[in-house]
């Protein structure tokens, strides 16, 4: 109950004119933000960090705290439009957002995952509002083996989603593992598989491969097939606003099970782009369409997006109550919290109510704000679809290019963008799956280290990560799911009685 | 390029798929080689007090990938693999790639020279009249898209992109 | 002939306490945007320092062009310090450097060295606190270190940022202390999170910098036992409800012989000239003395120990072979063949 009141106290101060005209231009910069690859939200947000320093913290952490649901927003417009995801957690959102906009059904697939993803923040809100303390003591149980767990679970439960060969998938995936390692081993501090070359000095980064595997693999094969992206009909009216808000009714259960693993991700910190694989590849799973995914299927986006944004939106919390950030943009508004004088951690509740309840408010309002704002934007973007193949084409690549360099301020990601391009162009017509590669490039140092300081912690024995029921059940439901082909696929042997290809289950 | 927005024809076989992916199977099988031997030059076993060593995990990768890529070229080298005859890519198709990926190669080049501003209003003027579309516009979308970038990165954000002599006449 | 009355008013400006405009800097100015490198990525200690100076230099108008931040930090940081080392000929860049401006080069083998650049000043030394869980039974260090000298080798976990790098070097060094018994360090991405493993027990000890751990202090979560420095801190204002940063002994006064204190120094591209150096130091101190930078300090705990010029060289020789013989000792050497 006091919360309640704590809550409405928070909304009168968010509520002032100012205040709200800050969430607006938040808004739209992190749209813009979110939209150009490589500048992600985390870049968007120490970018403008400087600006607030005139600001009362409240206001500066609702227009910043903005920007980053603005991007949110935003890095599913590129994703579905163009195959070129503007932040890691959209790359799934192209997996059917994508064919959506190529069978002229762009303005669906933008509302439909503008509206999972405000459906993700809010929950995750709702859970922020009443739940934070307990939370909170949740995400301290997390150790370098629950971690490790956590990542092996995400591995687990996209690993027998792809289809083709598994051998072509297993050989993806440790490409995606092994590009992963190059660079410095953060374990030993000592450098590895980068041949003496001060350009590997950095390794390969997740954004770098994406834009360069789909975005530039995409152009390639657009061009190659003489086609032009088909948007012809894309005069949005508010009736299909309406009516895909109806058919989105029927994936409420998706709905659900993508809050809870957003929710959870984010709090953990897993982050969102796992949440967002992860949820795609149950949904996928779970779906009565499942085999339609990746065709163009409308809940091959809600599953992403909601997760995606229901983790973003929770990462702040261990942020507030903890002082570690759950993704590199609240990392960033941790160090922003630190520069208008507020300490993160347990006492933020305490001392700075004011502040901490303005900011749950801006975060019930910026993200209505936000929807608001991006669904009568959408005839705008399917529009893009509009302008002609010859301006588009060249413009786009511009802008991966300066979207590369962005990320690291190195010219040599810009050729390696390209190298990433022809690769994906390539591996994309001999039926490589390429999910499985970008997903080890943005996981696998993240799941060796869990790994390696598991281990560490426990002189080598593999039992740590059996050694409480956090971790033993996380792991045993990764172990289930990773063999859920093979099983299923003995369920049908022993029925029919007839031999399968025994290479299906090792996929 | 006269027909990109046209469906047009692949032309005559280059490679089939059955050949690519040879190659590619080969190429997976000498990276992963590569890299088991440097992982093996920093040690793949127990480090005493650190744990497994720096190469421990690349290399067990490595080791998966060349031995999945070992099945894969097989596949491919008895016809196991379904569409292993049809065409890779036609002619026809290949020269339309090239038509795209040339001049980006020259775009990337001339981005260390020229900066990324003016390169990128170079570029996409280039390509859009090699397209055919009218000169001013394409003049107009090039220069508009150099100086709308400009804006917000040099001038609005202050992120920093490649700049060459031009900009550093008017102070940047 | 316009370099004297320059000259003569920069010395004027200062002696009147350099809070005039930005007229009065020095006999050279910038005549671009500033590129500020963070040889780390976003979000941590140095990003945070960096950014907040920039916020400074925008809000009370010290420069004329802009300053723009980069992260370069790759490799440990060594993408940054390369491409600073490149960059021969442009003052328009500086660094800001952590221990890694040493470690680094001797951990990975990457060719480069501090000379490489040209040194500008120093704006703060780093603290480092051992800390445990407030639940754990060490009151002292001399406890702390007693128990891990008891028990089992390698049973005590010590948490840390990165590897080869300022807390390892410091938990080999503690490690005099506890012969034979080693603790066996584990190593995370960032500070915040290696304290709120402390939090989680998921280790025994970490030796976090104030920024780092000053929350979870203040929530009851932690317990300092000594500071890694020659004498104690000069913040005398309560942190917790009974104790101030000034109240933490330091570890040789509690029995533990360890000394360790990080750099927070700046740095521009190799061949400035002395004027262009002067106009950084000169920048540098305005920012020192604005009351947003001074409550930052007192926030993190942080040494203000300000220093250019000779007396900065002198320090960051002996900082250089401090490193080489602590990494040296504690066999973190890069192989000579990398």
């Amino acid at each position: 109950m006091e919360d309640v009141v704590s809550l409405l106290h928070g909304f009168s101060i968010a509520l002032t004119p100012y205040n709200i005209v800050l969430m607006v231009i938040g808004i739209v910069l992190g749209v813009i933000i979110g939209v150009l690859p490589g500048l992600g939200g985390a870049n968007g947000v120490a970018i403008l960090l400087p600006l607030t320093f005139s600001m009362s913290p409240t206001s500066a952490i609702i227009m910043l705290s903005c920007i980053y649901w603005g991007a949110l927003f935003g890095g599913a417009i590129t994703s579905i439009l163009f195959n070129i995801p503007g932040e890691p957690w959209s790359v799934a959102t192209t997996f059917d957002g994508h064919p959506m906009a190529q069978q002229g059904r762009a303005d669906q697939a933008l509302t439909a995952a503008f509206t999972s993803s405000f459906v993700g923040a809010l929950v995750a809100v709702i859970m922020i509002t009443f739940l934070a303390p307990l939370i909170a003591k949740f995400a301290l149980r997390f150790g370098p083996a629950e971690f490790f767990a956590v990542f092996f679970l995400t591995f687990a439960s996209f690993i027998g989603t792809s289809r083709g060969s598994p051998f072509k998938a297993v050989a993806s995936m440790c490409l995606g593992f092994a590009l992963g390692a190059v660079g410095l081993d953060q374990m030993t501090g000592s450098l590895r598989l980068t041949f003496g070359s001060q350009e590997l000095l950095a390794g390969f980064d997740f954004l770098i491969a994406v834009i360069g595997l789909f975005g530039i693999a995409e152009m390639m094969s657009s061009v190659e097939s003489g086609l032009q992206f088909r948007g012809k009909h894309a005069t949005i009216r508010l009736s299909v606003v309406l009516h895909t808000w109806k058919s989105l009714l029927r994936y409420w259960a998706t709905s659900i099970r993508s809050c809870i693993i957003g929710c959870w991700m984010g709090v953990t910190p897993g982050g969102a782009t796992p949440a967002s694989f992860m949820s795609y590849a149950l949904a996928k799973r779970f779906s009565k369409n499942g085999n339609n995914f990746g065709k163009g299927e409308i809940e091959g986006v809600v599953a992403p997006e909601t997760a995606a944004h229901a983790a973003g939106t929770s990462a702040l919390l261990p942020m507030l109550t903890l002082g570690i950030p759950g993704s590199p943009t609240a990392a960033v508004l941790l160090g922003g919290l630190m520069i208008w004088g507020l300490q993160p951690g347990p006492m933020l509740f305490i001392e700075q109510k004011e502040f901490v309840w303005g900011l749950i408010a801006s975060m019930y309002l910026g993200n209505v704000v936000g929807l608001i704002i991006v669904l009568t934007c959408v005839p705008l973007f399917a529009a893009i679809l509009r302008v002609p193949f010859s301006i588009i084409v060249p413009v786009i690549l511009v802008i991966c290019a300066v979207g590369a360099y962005t990320v690291n301020n190195n010219m040599f990601d810009i050729w390696l963008m390209l190298g990433f391009g022809i690769m994906g162009y390539v591996l994309q017509k001999l039926d490589y799956p390429l999910a499985p590669l970008v997903l080890a490039i943005v996981l696998g140092d993240k799941a060796e280290e869990g790994f390696r300081q598991a281990l560490l912690g426990s002189q080598g024995s593999l039992t740590v990560f059996w050694s409480n029921w956090l971790v033993g059940s996380i792991m045993t439901l990764g172990l289930l799911l990773l063999f859920s082909p093979l099983i299923t696929w003995a369920i049908s042997k022993i029925r029919t009685g007839l031999g399968g290809h025994p290479a299906a289950a090792i996929d | 390029m006269s027909n990109l927005n046209e469906e047009a024809d692949p032309g005559p076989t280059l490679a089939t798929n059955r050949t690519m992916d040879m190659v590619v199977s080969l190429l997976f099988i000498a990276l992963g080689s590569v890299f088991m031997v440097d992982s093996w030059r920093i040690g793949i076993g127990w480090i005493e007090g650190s744990g497994p060593a720096s190469g421990f995990f690349p290399f067990y990768i490595s080791l998966f990938m060349a031995l999945a890529s070992l099945v894969n070229l097989q596949r491919a080298f008895v016809h196991a693999e379904p569409g292993g005859e049809e065409s890779f890519v036609g002619r026809d198709s290949f020269k339309r790639v090239l038509f795209l990926l040339g001049p980006t190669l020259i775009y990337v080049l001339a981005i260390q020279y020229l900066g990324i501003y003016v390169s990128s209003a170079i570029f996409i003027t280039a390509f859009m009249i090699a397209s055919r579309a009218h000169i001013q516009q394409a003049v107009l979308v090039g220069i508009g898209t150099s100086v709308a970038l400009f804006l917000m990165f040099e001038v609005w954000f202050l992120v920093p992109l490649p700049k060459g002599p031009l900009e550093a006449l008017i102070g940047y | 002939m316009r370099k004297r009355p320059l000259g003569v008013m920069t010395a004027i400006a200062l002696a009147a306490g350099a809070t005039a405009g930005p007229v009065a800097a020095a006999a050279w100015e910038p005549a671009k945007p500033i590129t500020f490198i963070i040889p780390a990525g976003t979000g941590g200690g140095a990003d945070l320092m960096a950014r907040f100076i920039q916020g400074i230099v925008t809000k009370h108008n010290l420069t004329k062009q802009p300053i723009v931040v980069v992260n370069k930090g790759g490799g440990a940081g060594a993408e940054g310090f390369l491409d600073v080392k490149g960059s021969k000929g442009d003052p328009h860049k500086i660094i800001i450097t952590l221990s890694n401006l040493f470690t680094t080069p001797l951990a990975t083998g990457v060719p480069f060295n501090w000379k490489d650049m040209t040194p500008v000043a120093m704006l703060s030394l780093d603290q480092f606190i051992l800390w445990v869980n407030a639940q754990a039974p060490y009151k002292t260090a001399a406890e702390y270190v007693a128990a891990v000298k008891a028990g089992d080798d390698k049973k005590f976990k010590m948490g840390g940022t990165g590897s080869k790098q300022e807390d390892q070097i410091i938990t080999v060094a503690l490690e005099a202390n506890t012969t034979p018994k080693k603790f066996t360090y584990v190593p995370y991405k960032g500070g915040g999170e290696v304290a709120t493993q402390l939090v989680g027990n998921h280790v025994d000890s970490t030796v976090n910098n104030p920024i780092e751990a000053v929350s979870q202090w203040k929530g009851g979560n932690l317990r300092p036992l000594c500071i890694f420095d020659s004498k104690r801190s000069t913040y005398t204002e309560k942190v917790t409800a009974d104790m101030a940063w000034s109240d933490i002994p330091t570890c040789k006064e509690a029995g533990v012989d360890t000394e360790y204190q990080m750099l927070r120094g700046i740095f521009t591209s190799p061949g400035a000239t002395p004027e262009q150096v002067a106009y950084y130091v000169d920048l540098f101190k305005k920012v020192a003395e604005t009351e947003d930078w001074k409550k930052f300090m007192s926030d993190g705990a942080f040494n203000q120990t300000f220093m250019s010029g000779p007396e900065f060289t002198t320090w960051l020789e002996a900082a250089e072979k401090r490193h080489l013989a602590l990494m040296k000792e504690a066999g973190f050497l890069a192989a000579a063949a990398n």
